[in-house]
């Protein structure tokens, strides 16, 4: 479903602030596998992420999805395949339009838009049906302007916006990491239902070392612009937090280091 | 009085073709275009230069929007694939169009005096009906002496820009209408729904300069000249117009929006038309009149719900200090 080769990328290269990003990057989804991400601060956790979506290009490697090299592709032409929550709530909603038009452009990602309106009668139904299964009452205030929803409720939306349309693949950078414990819980349980009922290749950054565990079928491990540790299946499911800090400490000889680690 | 109150709502309504091609830019895409200034002018002129070299003036008014939304397209494209700053963009397509203004009219001015224009055109269909006589009989009855010499291009453009209004509301609900929306809003979340920015960017700054262009273009022929200057300001009424309608109409739906930008428009024609009947003040005045329009326009509302908060919670304190006066009572 997604393949990454040989993906490196250094910015500012050739200047004082030279950084080398993502080193050599190899990773392969199968269709409907759920990797969540853990690294360190700079890992390249996000940069990866912004290469597979388009935003960055690399300097040298290739990346396909279903066997169709994008590489090349500007984000735009992308985003039919690529569904995409940010860490913050305000990014992937527009504040000004309301809930409705805010569904109405995520409906439109894979399809090329008309000249015919964007909110119809019958959308509004499908709309609200899929806003239901937020259990957060957002099915009673279409025409709300989102910029008046609270943090926790954007992002649900957003997460709505980003999969009732079913993307081929699923990236979460970090999504709930904005969000008080309780939304982020929330937002955690409806990420995990909605992957779970549609099936999404996803690929999801967290700092929080447990839910990396818990959620997903496939956990990697990030540093220093590379993929240190990839684990998986039954394996995954008997790894503990701990675990996890002793492999990094063994593979680097370092601690772990991460302002915004939560363990558990 | 009541003529030159006439004659500025007959441009205010024509002014605010040109004001809905501002919010576009300025509101909806949050680019600020200053192309406007010359791509006014832009569709003056090729109206007028057709006009004169006898090209029926439907067809000239057309071509002159079509210029300004070329005009547009290109400022768009100086700022999406050029990476040019958005002022600038403008700045430098105002610039360029000075010039190509010129080439286009052949000189400074060109008069359409003993031409046929669309307004011409209209007053002599309209003179068959018989409407002008009864409103004027109606105004004479009032006991007004003086009367406007015709009412068609009043009722006319009222018409075309609400229907104009009615097109861009519509334009503004669809599925691109959305998008380009987002674009002012949130422009990284619509591109990551595969919208493509950068041609919306330059087809929204198009359609505005175009309906600037028509706006210069009718505007030429109601005065039945094209100068190269007339475009000087224009941006400044433009938002002068956007900003007066969204301070007393509000801005809740974009229907409620554009209305008030129309309405802004002439309120501001009516504005000017008053403040150059006081004896002090003269044409040259205009602009700094604009300026104190705008100023006040954009300050005064939020004085006022300053003013409105701190009376609200005050007396909200008062209310609970009684409250607890009666308690302590009790
Ligand atoms: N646009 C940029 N220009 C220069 N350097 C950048 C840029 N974006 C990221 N970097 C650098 O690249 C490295 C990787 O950044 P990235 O954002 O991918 O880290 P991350 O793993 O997401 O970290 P975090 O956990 O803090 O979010 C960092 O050292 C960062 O400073
Ligand atoms: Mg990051």
């Amino acid at each position: 479903m997604l393949k990454l080769t040989n993906i490196s990328l250094t910015f500012n290269e050739g200047t004082l602030d030279e950084k080398k990003a993502l080193n050599d990057i190899n990773l392969e989804m199968e269709k409907g596998e759920f990797v969540t991400v853990i690294g360190s601060n700079g890992a390249g956790k996000s940069t990866i992420m912004n290469v597979i979506s388009g935003n960055l290009i690399p300097d040298v490697g290739d990346v396909y999805i279903d066997g169709k090299q994008v590489v090349h592709l500007p984000e735009y032409k992308r985003s039919p395949y690529i569904g995409r929550v940010f860490q913050d709530p305000n990014a992937g909603t527009a504040p000004s339009m309301t809930i409705e038009e805010n569904l109405a452009m995520a409906y439109s990602r894979t399809k090329k838009r008309k000249l015919s309106l964007g909110v119809t009668k019958k959308r509004k139904e499908m709309f609200k049906e899929h806003l239901k299964t937020l259990d957060i009452g957002l099915e009673d205030r279409l025409t709300a302007k989102v910029g008046l929803l609270s943090g926790g409720e954007r992002q649900a939306l957003s997460l709505l916006m980003t999969t009732f349309t079913e993307p081929n693949i699923l990236l979460l950078d970090e999504h709930t990491a904005a969000l008080d414990p309780s939304r982020a819980e929330l937002i955690t349980n409806l990420t995990e239902k909605v992957v779970r009922e549609s099936g999404l290749t996803t690929l999801m950054v967290t700092h929080n070392m447990q839910q990396a565990l818990d959620l997903g079928n496939r956990l990697i491990m990030m540093d220093k612009g590379k993929i240190i540790f990839d684990v998986s299946g039954v394996e995954q499911e008997k790894l503990t937090v701990q675990d996890l800090l002793n492999e990094f400490q063994n593979i680097r000889g370092a601690q772990f280091e991460d302002d915004r680690v939560v363990l558990g | 009085m009541f003529i030159s109150m006439f004659g500025a709502v007959e441009s205010g309504v024509i002014y605010a073709i040109m004001a809905l091609g501002v919010y576009l830019t300025f509101r909806v895409l949050d680019f600020p275009d200053l192309t406007v200034d010359g791509s006014f002018v832009t569709g003056a002129a090729v109206a007028a230069i057709s006009i004169v070299n006898g090209i029926p003036p439907i067809y000239a008014t057309a071509m002159g929007a079509i210029a300004g939304f070329i005009a547009g397209c290109i400022t768009g494209l100086l700022h999406t694939k050029g990476k040019i700053n958005a002022l600038l963009s403008g700045i430098l397509m105002m610039t360029a169009l000075y010039s190509i203004n010129l080439r286009i009219m052949g000189q400074p001015t060109l008069s359409m005096l003993n031409e046929t224009t669309i307004f011409s055109q209209l007053e002599s269909m309209w003179a068959a009906t018989g409407i002008d006589s009864f409103l004027n009989g109606l105004l004479a009855s009032i006991g007004l002496e003086q009367f406007p010499s015709t009412w068609a291009i009043v009722f006319v453009m009222i018409i075309v820009t609400v229907l104009i209004k009615f097109i861009t509301d519509f334009y503004l609900k669809t599925e691109v209408g959305l998008a380009l929306r987002a674009i002012g809003d949130n422009k990284k979340m619509i591109r990551s729904l595969s919208a493509n920015t950068d041609t919306l960017t330059i087809v929204g700054v198009g359609i505005s300069n175009g309906f600037v262009a028509l706006s210069g273009a009718l505007y030429a022929q109601l005065g039945a000249f094209s100068d190269v200057n007339m475009g000087i300001g224009m941006i400044v009424i433009g938002l002068a117009s956007v900003i007066i309608g969204e301070a007393l109409f509000g801005k809740k739906t974009i229907a409620r929006v554009t209305l008030a930008v129309i309405c802004g428009a002439v309120i501001y024609r009516m504005i000017v038309t008053l403040a150059l009947r006081v004896d002090f003040l003269d044409t040259g005045d205009m602009k700094l009149i604009t300026a104190i329009i705008v100023i006040t326009a954009l300050v005064a509302p939020k004085t006022l719900q300053i003013r409105r908060e701190k009376k609200r919670r005050s007396e909200k304190r008062e209310q609970l200090g009684r409250q607890a006066e009666g308690d302590s009572h009790a």
